[in-house]
């Protein structure tokens, strides 16, 4: 089965880590997706720039500036992984929370999953951030 | 598992938020940042063995005030004690209450936090200081180091800005959207002035963080006004502009000019916000100082080398900022992309009758005395550095302009 596995959190507080705290954090979580990706079940993540980059677009014509919705709790970033089950899809979202404690993450089974088409995409991590 | 390192995040995230709260309870300033630090001590030693609360602000604010409350009703006698639900067990009321902060008064509270520490009653000096302990949490020590005075003198700083508030007897309620927008600007200033506080003073480790909490500032006046164009570029500017903190200096601590910078060392983080939010002010068509400023320091962050810098494209920032905003320091900026493009006579045709204005101006004489060296008029270049240096504001100022002074002296000898 394919699964996203959605990470929330407060943006605020994410976005005010030192640099050590986040490379802290970053360090952690690369390790359980090192592991992940030798057991062939980590596909694309993504990690998102906070929301007050974000543009809204309504009804085909109104743009609005912040997200689709102002919540508490902001999604900042997601993966897309390949497991058997449910079980073993929150095993993974539990070693990710051990590694990022005060994230949240939502696990949603994916219905429709389309490869990235561009004639050179990337197959090498991009870091924007 | 709660580590400390995420508490210390979310308390000082939650302040401006629960500071405003209590300052809305209170109506004073003092016993709000008081119930504010009660809530926080009360928040070390709980959230540690119980868990972070659902919402860690809503629990500040609760906790803050009930703690206050308690402090009241034990000094006096006379004070009537308050209702019994609000000083009832925490658990109950942590959901209701957690309710109520979501939407009505957050906006509110934070900006009236905002123009109080702003207030045009105040100098500059002491709207900064005002919102680093407020708003930021900096403690007066910290304050005092950064800007480079004693504790004791930014102790009475601080208090003297608290005591000018409280006799202007500002208004509880929010202003109307034509004082609102000037207000929003006083913020605004108060923040670049903050930024550049800490960018001119580079990577002294007492200063430095001023960027951050300049930074983190903007980013909170931007969720406030998320639409406002302004905001946007002057978030943009700073992060811009802060990408480029650890290519500016060697690592002798002396200033390296943007075209001589390491561009890999640029924070591509911070200059991937910056290009988005620049990108979203512009399309309100909305042009002001702060987005010209950003889109000047974009079209840097865009070039992969000096060499590809869109010289042209910045002039023409420049002619716009130096119509918003007639400046003599504007004009000596546009000078360097035009001596880019047209080569240091233009440049220096273009300076030369700034010189009575920018008399004082450390950065006047570095530019003339670099197109005059760039024309071989060494005697003369030498002359403008020497008044440079006589100048300069920092050391690594002055030692960056000896560079230049040792290169012409060496090519003499």
């Amino acid at each position: 089965m394919l699964y996203t596995l959605l990470c929330y959190n407060k943006e605020d507080v994410v976005w005010s880590w030192s640099k050590e705290e986040d490379d802290a954090v970053m360090a952690r979580l690369s390790v359980v997706h090192e592991k992940l990706v030798k057991e062939g079940k980590l596909g694309t993540s993504l990690r998102l720039l906070p929301t007050t980059a974000a543009t809204t677009l309504r009804g085909g014509d109104l743009v609005i500036d912040g997200p689709f919705a102002e919540t508490k709790e902001q999604l900042l970033g997601f993966y897309v992984i390949e497991v058997e089950s449910l079980d073993a899809a929150l095993a993974v979202a539990k070693q990710l929370s051990a590694a990022n404690p005060t994230s949240v993450y939502e696990i949603r089974p994916i219905a429709l999953y389309v490869p990235d088409a561009r004639p050179n995409a990337p197959t090498q991590i991009i870091k924007t951030y | 598992m709660t580590d400390m390192a995420w508490i210390n995040g979310a308390l000082t995230a939650a302040r401006p938020q629960a500071i405003g709260a209590l300052l809305r309870y209170f109506r004073d300033m003092d016993r709000a940042e008081e119930a504010f630090q009660d809530a926080c001590l009360r928040a070390l030693k709980s959230w540690p063995e119980n868990g972070p609360p659902r919402d860690p602000t809503a629990w500040l604010i609760l906790v803050g005030r009930n703690a206050a409350l308690d402090g009241v009703r034990k000094q006096s006698h006379t004070t009537p004690l308050p209702p019994d639900e609000e000083i009832s067990d925490l658990g109950d009321a942590e959901s209701a209450l957690a309710e109520r902060l979501d939407g009505s008064h957050y906006r509110d509270d934070v900006l009236r936090l905002l123009f109080i520490c702003c207030h045009p009653d105040l100098p500059a000096t002491q709207q900064i200081a005002l919102a680093l302990r407020i708003v930021s949490g900096l403690t007066v020590a910290q304050i005092a180091r950064a800007f480079l005075v004693r504790e004791a003198a930014m102790e009475q700083r601080i208090t003297r800005a608290k005591a000018r508030i409280a006799k202007a007897d500002v208004p509880f309620e929010a202003p109307g959207p034509a004082e609102r927008a000037e207000r929003v600007a006083a913020v605004a200033a108060m923040i670049y002035l903050l930024f550049n506080e800490g960018y001119s003073a580079g990577q002294d480790p007492a200063r430095a963080p001023l960027c951050d909490e300049a930074i983190r500032l903007a980013r909170l006046l931007l969720r406030l006004f998320q639409t406002e164009p302004e905001v946007m570029g002057l978030t943009a500017l700073m992060l811009l502009q802060h990408a480029r903190l650890k290519a500016r200096f060697d690592p002798s601590g002396e200033v390296i000019l943007l075209d001589d910078q390491d561009r890999a060392l640029w924070n591509t983080n911070l200059i991937s916000e910056g290009l988005a939010l620049i990108d979203k002010a512009m399309r309100h068509n909305r042009p002001g100082p702060y987005q010209v400023q950003a889109a000047i320091a974009a079209t840097h962050s865009r070039a992969a080398t000096a060499a590809d810098t869109d010289w042209a494209g910045i002039d023409g920032l420049y002619l716009a900022l130096e119509r918003m905003q007639p400046s003599p320091v504007i004009t000596l900026n546009r000078a360097v992309a035009v001596a880019k493009l047209h080569g240091p006579a233009a440049a220096l045709a273009m300076i030369e009758p700034l010189e009575m204005q920018l008399a004082g101006y450390f950065h006047y004489f570095g530019a003339k005395g670099a197109f005059l060296l760039q024309l071989g008029r060494k005697n003369e270049a030498r002359q403008a550095f020497d008044r440079a240096i006589a100048l300069a504001n920092t050391p690594a100022e002055a030692a960056h302009i000896r560079q230049h002074l040792d290169r012409l002296m060496q090519q003499a000898g």
